[in-house]
């Protein structure tokens, strides 16, 4: 790790420092998991290597679903650290807000074919939020921290990653959540089909029932 | 609507959620006048909802005069009568209201029916002086991180199946542990975790900022079942893992959100390891931590009587034909205009 220089920190993750940084003469991210000081550290240090272990294998194997993601140079699990490639560009949480509604309507049906393409690999994300998805320069959306990323066939696991999407939709863009979602599930079926986004539809219905204190749960319950 | 201003001054709240029945008296200012809890500790198991409001009904004339006495308030001051309508447990909840009903007509004065999940954030802020914090509410029914945003309060991330209290006290219940008055089962794990020392490898579930706690604790009863591991470093291995996860759940809404402050809400805040988590993490992140003092920490009257003062002081009853109980009442359908 000897041959990169810290140049700036782009921004404190929850989990992870993200750091602008110069790798032999180029200009890259270096994402390093912190140790989280409230934890033990046996449990830290096999959370974090295990997370960097899988970022990186599952961020290739998204490349290769087609889901734009950043480029690896480097990893390193002892410091549990990736090099890879900086995106400029803009966070969709950003743009959802200020973007109009077509603009708005054809990001969302991008994020959504994106995601069809990393389920339809047998992928999740496991931390779909709009402020891990990057519009670069170029005009395509990368996709990033895929520290949660999942390889899986099931279900469940693919109704909870879009479960994540819609709440922080509802949440971050409440005034227009609905029509995102619905635009992102448009995207989606066109990669994956109808029948199966009718699976996964039903599913985060499913998943919304199972929450705690839902209206109408008993009643389906009983029926 | 009538001209007359309107002069509020005293809130009763009543909260009967689940197996606390407590009254609290406060003023509209946010003083603490009374919080009388009356706990139904059942005999074994877990709560039994119908024995639980058993108790409540026996309990309620007692506690009430209770907190009348304590807030040395003649009742015909009280401009309001709160009550917790939900979440929780419907045959407690329905004890709670029929006595608030019945305080109300009595005293001719309006009902408000408050969320009990909001009452815990609104306690919080109020006694830690916090004004818009990322909240972490752990307790025996609910666990949830939640953030005011645009009128209303957001659940950022919660369990997608049982509560961190409940998780411990199943736990404890397995190993034979027993609640007694004043003793929650959660404090018996925490005080034999405090001679763990080895961390037992358990699974850690975080999905996005939601948690699952159901897998961790048959993982940790199978392992106390087969009997290789000290009950001691099971525990700390579950708390250390359990915290663990619902501090990193609270690190990435406070990320998120970037907000400001974090606060500890609900039973579990009685924690004192779960207390330094959160601390050591929120430090971490340049924000201020705040813990409810545990008085306020587990569920009761006061934190009612101040949420009903707030709801009420901005134009919010509930008349009498309303104010059924909402067992599943979630915290984000109700408007929380004294936050803008």
């Amino acid at each position: 790790m000897d041959d990169v220089e810290e140049l700036s920190l782009l921004r404190k993750g929850a989990e992870a420092s993200l750091y602008l940084a110069s790798w032999h003469g180029r200009k890259v991210v270096m994402k390093k998991r912190l140790p989280k000081r409230y934890r033990p550290r046996e449990l830290d240090e096999r959370i974090r290597g295990y997370r960097t272990i899988h970022e990186s294998q599952l961020m290739h194997a998204a490349k290769q679903a087609g889901v734009p993601t950043p480029v690896i140079l480097l990893v390193d699990v002892k410091e549990a650290t990736i090099i890879m490639q900086y995106v400029e560009g803009k966070q969709l949480k950003q743009l959802l807000g200020e973007a109009a509604r077509n603009a708005r309507c054809r990001l969302c049906q991008t994020v959504g074919k994106l995601i069809g393409n990393l389920h339809a690999a047998g992928i999740v994300h496991g931390d779909l939020t709009t402020s891990n998805m990057i519009l670069s320069s170029a005009g395509r959306i990368f996709f990033v921290d895929f520290g949660l990323a999942e390889r899986t066939a099931e279900l469940e696991a693919r109704g909870v990653d879009l479960h994540l999407m819609k709440r922080v939709m509802c949440s971050t863009h409440f005034a227009v959540a609905d029509q995102c979602f619905r635009d992102t599930m448009e995207g989606y079926a066109s990669v994956v089909g109808e029948r199966a986004t009718e699976d996964v539809l039903a599913k985060i219905g499913e998943i919304e029932k199972r929450g705690r204190y839902v209206t109408g749960r008993r009643l389906q319950a009983e029926r | 609507m009538n001209n007359r201003k309107p002069q509020p001054s005293y809130c009763l709240g009543i909260e009967s959620t689940a197996d606390d029945f407590s009254v609290g008296v406060c003023t509209f200012e946010g003083k603490t006048l009374a919080n009388v809890i009356d706990a139904y500790v059942p005999e074994e198991g877990g709560i039994h909802p119908r024995e639980a409001a058993r108790h409540h009904a026996e309990v309620a004339p007692r506690v009430l005069e209770k907190a009348f006495a304590n807030s040395r308030l003649n009742p015909h001051k009280l401009s309001t009568i709160a009550f917790a309508q939900g979440p929780g447990l419907g045959p407690c909840l329905r004890t709670g209201a029929t006595v608030a009903r019945a305080l109300a007509s009595y005293l001719h004065v309006p009902l408000v029916g408050v969320n009990h999940c909001i009452a815990h954030v609104e306690i919080g802020r109020l006694k830690t002086g916090a004004e818009n914090p990322v909240t972490l509410y752990v307790s025996g029914g609910n666990t949830m991180v939640v953030a005011f945003n645009s009128g209303r309060y957001r659940v950022f991330g919660e369990t997608l199946d049982i509560a961190l209290g409940n998780c411990l006290d199943v736990f404890a219940r397995e190993a034979g542990l027993r609640q007694s008055v004043g003793v929650p089962l959660g404090a018996a794990v925490e005080s034999l975790a405090l001679d763990g020392n080895k961390l037992v490898q358990l699974p850690y579930t975080v999905k996005g900022m939601d948690i699952s706690l159901s897998g961790l604790l048959t993982a940790a009863v199978t392992l106390l079942k087969k009997q290789k591991c000290r009950l001691e470093d099971l525990c700390y291995s579950l708390q250390e893992t359990a915290f663990s996860m619902v501090t990193e759940v609270t690190e990435r809404a406070l990320a998120h959100t970037e907000k400001e402050e974090v606060l500890l809400t609900g039973g579990v805040a009685a924690n004192k390891r779960l207390r330094s988590m959160l601390k050591i993490m929120t430090e971490d992140h340049g924000a201020k931590f705040n813990a409810v003092p545990s008085e306020f920490a587990i569920d009761n009257g006061a934190m009612i009587a101040w949420t009903g003062a707030l709801a009420f002081a901005h134009g919010s009853v509930t008349p009498i034909e309303q104010s059924g109980v909402r067992p599943r009442w979630r915290l984000e359908e109700v408007e929380v205009p004294w936050m803008t």
